[in-house]
Parts: C-alpha cells; structure tokens; sequence
C-alpha cells in the first residue's frame, strides 16, 4: 500500500495539471500517530501532502457532495461503492468526478493495536505487511493481518467497484464460506441476552453524532434527531432516546450501508456501531440479493418494487 | 497546606472510610476505556490510569442534568409551577482527577460563577467537591498542559495533589476541603514540608521536562479580533470537519448547554444538556434563520471563542488546558495546535 502513494500523486497532479479537475480530495498525514484528516488540495505544489496508508478510516464520499466543478476523488472499496450509491441517489454526478481507485488491503483497527499498550502511542509505521507501534515504554511489532479493523477483514471488495484510473493493480478479492459471523453470534443469543448486548452497546454513547457524521449515507439535510419544530426524539442521556438515535439511524442504512466502517472509526467511545447495521447488510443480502453501492444502474430495494421482492410475510 | 503521607497498603482502607460521609468519583477501567464517574461501594478508582476519553466535567455538570420540575396534575395546589429538582449537593470527592481537569473546572467556574450570576446547580455541585488530584509523573505524547499556564502538577483547583511514591502516596494538602477529606479518610501521617516540598518539585520538573507538546498562542491577544474573523484560513481548517460533537463533549473547558422539557404522563421536568456549537441547531433560531448556518461558520466559532475571545474577555490565557483530548478524539485529526499555530502567526495582507 506504501508504494501506491506515488502513484496516487502522480495521478493528481497530472489531473490538475491538465486542468481536468479543480481539486483532488484525499487523506493528509495526520498530526499524531494513526491518524490522518481528509483533504483537498487544488495545485501541483500541495501534492506532497496526499498519503495513503492502513489508517484512512474515514471514508471520503460525503466530501465529494456539494462540490464546485469537477473534483478528483481517491477512492478504496468501499468508497467507491459509496459514490456509486450517491450516484444512485442523485447526490453527486457521474461526470463531475474522477475516481481515482485504490485497492486496498484493508484499514487497522485503532482500538484493538492501543489496547496492546499501556500508555499512549507515540509512534506508527508501516511496511509491507508489518506494523511497528511504539508507545514511550514498549515497542511492538504486528502484522497488520492480525489487526485490521472487522469490516475490513470480512471485506470482499477491496477493489474499487467504480474506478476512471487505477493508483495500484487489481487485488483478488477474498471468498468468504460465511460474511456475517459476527451476526450469527448475535443471532445466537437469546431475547434477553440479545437485548442486554444492544443494550451495553450504547451505554458509553455521548450523542456526539460522529458515527452519523462519518456516515457516507448520512446526508439527510435535517436528521430526525436534529428536527426541532416539533422535536422527534429526546435529547437527553436517558437510555430510550440513545437507543432510539442508534436503532433508527441503523434501519434508515438499511439496503444502504457498505460496511465501510467509518461510524466506529469515528467513535471516540470505541463503540462498535456496525452491530446495528450488520444485521440489515446479511437480510438485504438474504432477501433481495442485494450488496449496496455495486452498480450505478441499479435502485437500492428498499428504494425500489419487483414482483420478485420476498413476501413471505404475506399469509 | 500541609503534607501527609499514605501507605498504598492503607489507601483502599482510607477511602473506603471516607464514603460514610463522601460521594466518592474517580477513574473507573471497562473495556471502552477510562471514565472518571461515580463509584460502586466496592470500587476503588484505578489510580493507574493513563488517559480518560472523558475529562472529569461530568461530576459538576452532568451531560443530562435535572434541574426543575412540576406536576402538570391540576389537583395538586402548585401545578404547573415549577421548582427547583431535588438534586443532593452532599460532600462528594474526586479521587485522582488529572491536574488539567481540575485547572479546567476553574476556567468553567468563571462562567458559571460570576458578579452577575450564580448557576445555582454548578455552583452547588462545586461548593460539595472535593479535588483530589494525582501529579502525573509520565505525562502523554498529547499533554500540553505547560504551554497553557498548567502543567502535570499544577495545583490550581485542587484541594489536594497526590504524587505517586511506588509504594506510597504524598499528598500535599492544600485547602481546608483538602484537610477534611483527609481527615474523614483517617489519614494523618504528616510528612516534613520542607522535604516534601523539594520532592514535589523535582517530581515536577522530570515530569515538565518529558512533555514535547506545546501551543503557541503568545501572539494572539494582540491580533485584532475581526482580522482573524475574517481571515482566510478558516475554510482549510474547517473542511476535513464532520461537525461531529466530540471536540466539545471530551473538552474539560467546554460548558455550553441547551435546555429542554420534557413530560411523561403527569410529571414534568426541565433538565439541561451538554450542547456542541458544532451543531447547526445550537445556533438555530425559532425563525428558522441560523446565524452559523454553515460549517466553517462553527468550525471558526469553537476556535475563536477558546483562542481569542475569552482570552480578550477574561484575559487570562486562552480556554483550553491542553489536555489533548481533541486532539486524540477528534474523528478528523483537526489539531487545535495547528489551528493556534495558524491563528497566532496569522498576518493580515492589505
């Protein structure tokens, strides 16, 4: 993924360059250790600033909305499918992007290489597939394997699905025997148990909307928990309204979410938000066949009616 | 102010003592982290701790706070009228608050408390509180706290600082809370001032000489206010932000509310919330016009009012105590260092 970032620069400026796009928006390196900020930069002197590594998160979609003129986008899977799904949903044109597609071999996950720590980290870098953490008082070395973030290891597009140029070559995509462990231990417990774990899930939420904001397909102009006249939803700490932000704002992705995994890697509480969508992802696929943000030509099913549409509800 | 000395062996025994007549709060471990909140009679705060996702602002100013209710019952002879919530302000601790929080807790007493008015929940909360602070002897990679007139050992605040001897604490005593919480703990093996002292301040100095971090501000009481307002820079900064809350929420400094009532059958309660000026509905008025309809509107607003306008206000350095919980949470990596940096060389071009 390192040697990629040539030619992600290299792609950029030569877009710029030619006068092709206005701005190039991608990640910047990051004033701490794992960490890196979105970015536009919009003349061949700010290339320097693009990075690409295993700790670009967020996923960039949302930044390509209301844009003026035309814009370049770097782009890994799941964005890719992000854009398509904008596409899809009248938020950005086809034409007034140009996707610069990065396969990647997936993002770490932050919490579980901090909890290998004591104290706080103090370094990152990465090689191949080798992670070297250090914190002031311990060194560690990882294969970045081992510590990718859940979606990312559960991922089965990790090529761009919508691309105009290539920043590295195709990867083979992994064929998983079952996509959703994780919901099928869920599945698994029983109604309390069940309840319990939703239940601890949002015991440490602060209703800081990052998880919302993160969100690709969150672009509601007014969110149902921010309309005031009349006021939807409670706004306090009581467990009812909390849970009711997380249960609603899941079963508004439903059909939609790409499991990009920017709502927990947003999180400041380390909350696993992809608990609530995971579900809806496996009964979209279940049902209706569906993965979201694959093809441009195609409306989300919930969006949409076929005969073809499961109605065994229907007795 | 006096200094007494407390076995570890004997510190579980102390508290536990104290809880009769104390609250206690302190750091508590679960697997999302550090939270500094209320402690179970058979919790001893984990004094280990290297960081807290949350900074201690919650004991004082809870993110959902009660603070008036009525019954909406018309038989009842003072329906509709409300009073004041039937909060307890009875003596509460805090034990191993971090040195910056308890700074913090100054800075926000500075809004709530003043010539003017007195938030009469705040202020309650604070006057039942007792700080116990612990000195941090390893500070992290994020901690700034010299450059904002703190530091790891900063006493500004605290009624008691803790500094950790291995096997022992010293605690330098500084306020007659101070001396009373010690007391109800039944600790009482004075230590010589003198050394004590010195110990502290060598304990200060290593732990100030570990800290790289800093902030450079030193500039900006003199910038002219509408300059920065108007200068350039602020759609840079501003567009990697998801205008997300959790600068303000982790934030010690940050003590914006909103307020709200609410009803469940007969009963009705006006209670506050922590609010974000990150949020396009804290600003929106009931005409629907919103004078920070925009993000970069609210980006400048949560910098300015840390680094210039209370700084102009209050002069008293700026609103931020340099923890580096922003900086560490923010979803973004958007570094009030950097932010500051920009704002304090700031030159404008006529």
């Amino acid at each position: 993924m390192d040697t990629c970032i040539k030619k992600i620069r290299e792609l950029a400026a030569d877009l710029l360059e030619r006068g092709e796009v206005e701005r190039v928006i991608g990640f910047a390196k990051g004033t701490i250790p794992m960490a890196t900020s979105p970015i536009a930069v919009g003349s061949k002197q700010e290339i320097e600033k693009l990075v690409f590594n295993s700790t670009c998160g967020l996923n960039l979609a949302n930044y390509a909305r209301k844009q003026k003129g035309k814009i370049a986008i770097i782009a890994k899977g799941c964005d890719s499918r992000n854009l398509v799904t904008h596409i899809v949903e009248n938020q950005i044109q086809r034409e007034q992007i140009v996707i610069i597609g990065v396969p990647c071999s997936g993002m770490v996950d932050k919490f579980k290489i901090a909890a290998l720590f004591k104290d706080e980290i103090t370094g990152f870098e990465e090689a191949d597939d080798t992670l070297t953490v250090s914190s002031l008082s311990l060194t560690q070395t990882l294969k970045k394997q081992d510590y990718l973030r859940e979606n990312c290891s559960l991922c089965t597009h990790k090529n761009p699905v919508l691309y105009d140029v290539l920043a590295a070559d195709l990867m083979e995509e992994q064929v998983l025997e079952n996509p959703f462990p994780d919901v099928d231990r869920i599945e698994a417990l029983d109604p309390d148990d069940k309840w319990q774990h939703f239940s601890d899930l949002t015991k440490n939420c602060i209703r800081c909307y990052a998880c919302r904001n993160a969100c690709p397909i969150c672009y509601c102009p007014t969110c149902f928990v921010d309309e005031a006249g009349p006021q939807w939803v409670g706004k306090g700490q009581n467990k009812t309204d909390v849970d009711t932000f997380h249960f609603l704002r899941a079963f508004h992705c439903a059909g939609r979410c790409t499991d990009c995994g920017a709502c927990v890697e947003a999180c400041p509480m380390g909350i696993n938000v992809r608990d609530f969508t995971r579900k809806l992802n496996k009964d979209a696929l279940e049902f209706f066949g569906w993965e979201a943000g694959l093809d441009i030509s195609k409306r989300p099913p919930l969006d949409s009616f076929s005969p073809e549409d499961p109605n065994d509800f229907i007795k | 102010m006096k200094f007494i000395t407390i076995d570890k062996k004997d510190w579980a025994k102390g508290i536990d003592k104290s809880r009769k007549t104390y609250q206690l709060f302190g750091p508590v471990k679960d697997k999302n982290g550090c939270k500094i909140k209320a402690l179970d009679a058979d919790v001893v705060p984990d004094m280990d701790y290297h960081e807290s996702v949350m900074s201690a602002k919650s004991v004082l100013f809870p993110q959902t706070e009660t603070i008036l209710t009525t019954s909406l019952n018309e038989a009842v002879d003072d329906h509709h009228i409300m009073k004041r919530a039937e909060n307890t302000y009875t003596p509460r601790a805090v034990l191993g608050i971090r040195p910056y929080d308890a700074k913090a807790i100054l800075l926000v007493k500075m809004n709530f408390d003043t010539d003017d008015y007195r938030d009469p929940y705040w202020c309650d909360a604070y006057e039942a509180t007792t700080l116990v602070g612990l000195g941090i002897t390893k500070p992290g990679p994020f901690d700034f706290s010299t450059s904002v007139d703190c530091g790891p050992f900063c006493e500004e605040g605290l009624d008691i600082l803790l500094a950790d001897l291995d096997d022992k604490f010293l605690a330098k005593v500084l306020t007659p809370k101070g001396e009373a919480y010690a007391v109800a703990c039944g600790f009482e093996t004075t230590a010589d001032d003198k050394e004590s002292q010195a110990l502290f301040d060598i304990l200060r100095k290593e732990a100030e000489k570990n800290i790289s971090a800093s902030i450079e501000t030193d500039k900006l009481s003199e910038k002219v206010l509408l300059d920065l307002h108007e200068a350039p820079f602020w759609d840079d900064v501003a567009f990697s932000c998801i205008n997300c809350g959790t600068c303000t929420y982790v934030c010690p400094t940050c003590w914006c509310f909103d307020i709200q009532d609410e009803a469940k059958q007969k009963e009705s309660s006006r209670f506050r919330n922590w609010d974000t000026c990150m949020s396009p509905l804290f600003t929106r008025h009931a005409t629907g016009h919103n004078p920070r309809g925009v993000k970069v509107q609210r980006v400048r607003q949560r910098f300015m009012h840390k680094l210039k306008y209370f700084l102009d206000k209050y002069d008293q350095g700026i609103m931020c105590v340099g923890c580096g919980r922003c900086v560490k949470s923010c979803p973004v990596n958007i570094d009030i260092r950097k932010v500051a940096h920009t704002m304090n060389t700031f030159e404008k071009k006529d």
